[in-house]
């Protein structure tokens, strides 16, 4: 199972946190110090595998990718394969890119909604729901054209609108 | 300008649609991106937070505005700041009909709360409506919730809706409800375990991606029990097999492998299905045959299926042909360039070598090469491969190796895996006594409080008993070289407690008993040990009693001791200590000094911590005390479990629990206090020396412990016994060889028994096997003395070879004499096998010819790079990861793309930004630079991102400025 997506920037900024078992905000933030602490000592050209017994717990292990100013980040337990994780990073940003046309840090700062979307689409519940991002970003247009759609009704004050759902 | 600035601004909301957040939101982050430090970051958001409190409680807020402040909150919370006065607004969003402002509120409140908040009750309700709306995105969302806020007793209000969903028309949520649902059995299995069946039924969708993430759920459930699942094994195989020969869509395609995550899943459910059943890995074995003959070996992911096929074969029963063809795998992985494949290949070695030990021998290079890398993954990895092979005759070098790695890390909690796995190691495997103490001395001095205390009484016990050898002439010598190592060990500054605790003992014990040193030299030492800043009192403790025994045997030996000033100061401020077990001490040491020789003799015998205490349980020897008592009078007694029904005034405790359930009141004030949890210091006594090689740092043995040998006294007595026995057994047998352990296994304490005084008597039985025992060990040191030195010149090298090692020492426990006769021989081939075998794996590596992802560089079609890649011969090829990361990578995408195969459909696929960007980076990866490439196609992209990034002000980084640089152009 995954256990946590984490996002974040070089310096160690957390752009997207998502802990598919619960943690308070204190705990994501000191877990998230510490796997940056773990990803800044480590030089360029070794291995993406990283085991995080001594932060997440025995048996968990994490890979992270390093791009451009970004760490993507994924926690999971001995139930998945650490290649196979990788590749859903790539998945992850691929599908990124797409949407953002050359993704960069920025985006992903300014549509953290967007991205969880995303996210949401790749990963569900801590299981690998899909790794086709043509599909993800099919189902992510859907959701926004869909959005779109009714948000023109979120115009229309609340008790108008309360009747048109009805 | 200012203007300008707004239009950006606009341009950048604009760019994405209903996505973008308001200006405020920018000018947030730009602040935030701006911020110099934690301080002032902390700040900014405190201020924010502080103004969406006041504005969120503000009544009337529009519904667009609301949503927004709710992901700012999200943001917020995200920097670590607490958003909880946010939370109901959150929940209140998601009871709106809109479907923007209802996702957003889901997604807001799967952030905020944990399953057992109270706020989920009052989603609960939302959730059940919306998992019946006829737009499934709205139900897809309320699934999502379901997985994150559901918890065990809110399972059954939803469970029938989610149930209901498997029959979904569409395919996206019948694939989310089986999730769900796999949720719920995660979190308790008890409430969906009459569903189980539909799992079964999802098997058989036809949709593959709803069978794909049944296979999630399914995994979890053979994992907990195999054998119901064993009729599942044909439709795993023939789904597989369906899968392999890409019978599936082309959509589930991924980078030319046909469904990678399914056959994963797939394979990791065989391996558990396989696992001791011939039978069942019978169906399997053809279909892994073809997995592995067809396995597309140029991408990750189909690495990633490979290694799963070799976790699988070496799961189920053996087949040669399979072990072969994984052990060909593992040795391409181990042969790769790429650290990731590296790190796989180690770990399927890992896997491999437990069905046949062989497979490790022709990797040796690989694995030593694995061991000295600068990766510190790929190192542990291979350390834990190592441990796997250990056996007695390497542990000198693996030991060896960790040790040094142990000293070298500062995380602590790898330091205490390492060092457990060193002591384990060298308990189960060591070759000698010497060597034992030596590597036991460097685990506790780098390790030092990181070690259980279980080894260090180990330890003691080893050097006061030796191996159980009959041996004297070998076993004071031991004692006097582990002396010798701790007098020397001493003169180092800042020693961990518990190996101070271990030194004092010893000198205590041994430290004048071969005469070589002054009694008055140890007793100096000791003095400093005690005077050391970070002293505690464990050591203390250890420190005067070792003091004490030292005196008394001086004064044993009829010898005048005369007192120490530092020693004398150190008394003084003992007997004043707050710590009573240390006064105590310090009393004894004082009434000890008092006494004439026989008195102490009998009270402090010399070598006397192989004795056994003899410990009369039921107290016989009072028998006579008690009747004598009765018959004058005295009442009986009567034991505590009986005695609850009296109402005496000491019982407290059963008034008191009277008294509470009669007044229904409880003051807290009145409770009794707790038993103070497992006391630290072990008491160490006069007349029992055993206590302190056994100090049970349990809270039954305490001080009692001393009286009860002094004058036998009623409570400590049998826990006393309790405690010692414990230790006693288990101990042994960890120790020794196997062999020793299991012949002497119930024996073990009765050895112990027999010692007296250092004095061993031993039956004819037991010393026949010892001989035996010695015999052998006699011969290994020399053997091993041999294998050490050659595997010195073998490991430290970087063409090391164990190989050879390895095989030599199979043969060793046959043809010892063989071997003892041309160690000259051996040693002298050795460094030419071992070159001779280094020579040729250089060229292997490039003969490999395998297509990693350095041939994707060679392939690749962009002109510069022909030119530049084409002529040089490149002989050790880039890895990947330098690619992405030993360069300053110019864009996010490009560094991404580099993993991916660039032939086929995936390639096709790229939009032409990404290929440029693709180019971009393998140029620069080459180390020129190709200015005119780095214009990016997309100008107003582009631009408009710079626009933004300037007028917003957020450089993310300053180590990567290069980022705007080539998005500019």
């Amino acid at each position: 199972m995954i256990r946590a997506v984490i996002v974040m920037n070089t310096q160690g900024k957390p752009r997207l946190l998502k802990f598919y078992e619960f943690q308070p905000p204190e705990k994501q933030h000191e877990l998230t110090r510490s796997v940056f602490a773990v990803l800044s000592g480590r030089p360029d050209n070794v291995s993406n595998f990283v085991e995080a017994d001594a932060i997440f717990g025995p048996g968990t292990r994490l890979v992270y990718k390093h791009l451009a100013t970004l760490y993507f980040v994924f926690v999971f337990d001995s139930c998945e394969n650490e290649l196979a994780m990788l590749d859903l990073i790539q998945v992850l940003v691929e599908t990124l890119d797409r949407c953002f046309k050359n993704v960069c840090e920025l985006d992903i700062v300014f549509n953290f909604n967007k991205m969880h979307t995303i996210l949401d689409e790749i990963i569900f519940g801590g299981q690998v729901l899909e790794t086709s991002s043509e599909r993800v970003l099919k189902a992510v247009e859907e959701i926004s054209r869909l959005e779109k759609s009714s948000s023109s009704v979120s115009f229309v004050p609340k008790s108008v609108s309360g009747r048109f759902g009805r | 300008m200012e203007q300008l600035k707004t239009i950006g601004r606009e341009l950048a909301i604009g760019s994405h649609g209903g996505w973008g957040q308001s200006k405020e939101f920018l000018d947030l982050v730009k602040s935030i991106g701006e911020a110099r430090s934690k301080a002032e970051e902390d700040r900014i958001i405190l201020r924010e937070v502080e103004s969406l409190r006041r504005r969120i409680a503000e009544p009337d807020v529009p519904r667009r505005k609301m949503k927004e402040y709710i992901i700012r909150l999200v943001y917020a919370e995200m920097l670590g700041h607490d958003a909880s006065f946010g939370y109901i607004h959150a929940v209140k969003m998601t009871h709106d009909d809109a479907l923007p402002l209802k996702r957003t509120g889901y997604l807001a409140v799967t952030l905020f709360l944990s399953e057992d908040h109270d706020l989920i009750i009052l989603i609960v309700n939302t959730i059940q409506k919306d998992l019946r709306s006829d737009n499934y995105l709205v139900v897809c969302a309320a699934l999502a919730a379901v997985c994150k806020l559901i918890n065990e007793e809110t399972i059954p209000a939803v469970l029938p809706q989610v149930v209901e969903l498997l029959t979904h028309p569409k395919e996206a949520v019948r694939k989310k409800a089986v999730m769900a649902l796999h949720r719920f059995y995660q979190r308790s299995p008890a409430s969906v375990s009459h569903l189980v069946s539909n799992f079964r039924k999802r098997l058989c969708d036809n949709d593959p991606g709803v069978m794909g993430a049944t296979l999630c759920p399914l995994f979890d459930l053979i994992c907990a029990d195999v054998n119901s699942y064993k009729d599942l094994v044909i439709s795993f195989v023939g789904i597989l097999k369906q899968v392999a020969e890409r019978r599936l869509p082309k959509t589930y395609d991924y980078h030319q492998m046909a469904a990678p995550f399914i056959q994963i899943k797939l394979l990791k459910i065989l391996a558990l299905l396989g696992n001791g059943d011939k039978q069942a890995s019978g169906h399997m074995y053809n279909v892994l045959g073809d997995i592995f003959r067809k396995c597309e070996q140029s991408s990750n992911i189909g690495n990633a299926v490979l290694y799963e096929s070799i976790c699988c074969v070496s799961s189920i029963h053996p087949n040669a042909k399979l072990l072969e063809a994984a052990a060909e795998a593992t040795s391409k992985f181990l042969k790769s360039d790429s650290h990731n494949l590296k790190y796989m290949g180690v770990d399927a070695l890992g896997r491999l070598i437990r069905i046949n030990p062989d497979i490790a021998e022709e990797h040796q290079l690989a694995v030593i090469d694995c061991l000295e890398d600068p990766d510190d993954t790929l190192k542990r990895k291979t350390f834990e491969l190592l441990y796997k092979m250990t056996k007695s005759t390497n542990v000198e070098v693996i030991v060896g190796r960790m040790i040094e790695y142990m000293i070298n890390i500062s995380d602590n909690h790898y330091k205490t895996e390492i060092a457990s796995r060193c002591v384990e190691l060298a308990e189960q495997f060591a070759p000698t006594n010497e060597w034992f103490i030596q590597t036991m001395n460097k685990v506790f001095e780098h390790a030092g409080d990181l070690v259980n205390v279980r080894v260090a009484h180990n330890l003691m016990r080893l050097i006061a008993e030796g191996f159980g050898e009959d041996d004297e002439g070998a076993e004071s010598q031991l004692r006097s070289s582990a002396v010798d190592s701790y007098l020397r060990i001493l003169g180092e500054p800042k020693l961990p407690s518990l190996f101070l605790q271990v030194i004092c003992w010893v000198l205590g014990e041994y430290g004048t008993a071969d005469g070589k040193y002054p009694s008055a030299y140890i007793i100096g030492k000791l003095c400093d040990v005690t005077e050391a800043l970070l002293c505690d009192d464990t050591v203390k403790a250890y420190a005067i009693s070792a003091i004490l025994k030292i005196c008394a045997f001086e004064i044993a030996e009829g010898r005048k001791v005369e007192m120490l000033p530092e020693c004398q100061s150190l008394i003084d401020e003992l007997s004043t200590s707050h710590s009573t077990d240390l006064q105590q001490r310090a009393y004894e040491l004082q009434a000890l000094l008092c006494l004439e020789s026989r008195a102490v003799e009998s009270v402090m015998p010399l070598d006397a911590s192989c004795e056994d205490i003899e410990i009369d349980k039921n107290l016989t020897f009072l028998k006579d005390f008690v009747q004598q008592s009765i018959e004058n009078g005295a009442t009986p007694y009567i034991p505590e479990s009986e005695r609850s029904g009296m109402s005496n005034v000491s019982n407290f405790k059963s008034q008191y629990q009277h008294e509470a359930s009669s007044h229904m009141l409880r003051f807290e004030a009145y409770e009794l206090p707790r038993p103070s949890p497992a006391h630290v210091i072990p008491q160490v006594s006069v007349p029992t020396p055993i206590a302190d090689l056994f100090p049970v740092p349990e809270t039954t043995c305490n001080s009692e412990t001393s009286q009860a040998s002094k004058l036998p006294s009623v409570a400590g007595a049998s826990s006393a016994a309790h405690g010692i026995k414990l230790h006693l057994d288990g101990v042994q047998r960890r120790w020794g060889r196997p062999t020793y352990s299991s012949s002497s296994g119930p024996s073990s304490t009765t050895s112990t028994e027999k010692t007296t005084n250092g004095v061993t008597h031993i039956d004819g039985v037991g010393s026949q096997s010892r001989d035996k025992l010695n015999e052998s060990r006699r011969q290994q040191p020399e053997v091993s003395a041999e294998k050490q030195k050659l595997a010195a010149s073998l490991f430290g090298g970087s063409a090391g070879k164990t190989e050879k090692k390895a095989t030599s020492t199979q043969r060793a426990p046959k043809g010892n004499t063989r071997n003892a006769e041309r160690p000259g021989a051996a040693r002298s081939r050795s460094p030419e096998t071992s070159k001779e075998k280094a020579a040729p794996s250089v060229p292997d590596l490039l003969d490999l010819g395998e297509p990693n992802p350095t041939s994707t560089t060679i392939v690749d079609p962009f002109k510069q790079l022909e030119g530049l890649v084409g002529p040089t011969p490149m002989p050790s090829p880039l890895d990947n990861s330098v690619k992405t990361s030993g360069f300053e990578t110019p864009d996010l995408m490009a560094a991404a793309y580099t993993d991916l195969p660039p032939s086929g459909s995936s390639s096709g696929s790229l939009s032409s930004t990404t290929r440029d960007m693709y180019s971009v980076d393998k140029t620069s990866n080459t180390a020129t630079s190709v200015p005119s490439i780095k214009k990016g196609p997309f100008p107003q992209d582009s631009l408009r991102k710079d626009a933004r990034a300037r007028q917003v002000g957020v450089t993310p980084t300053g180590n990567n400025p290069n980022l705007f640089k080539d998005l500019l152009g």
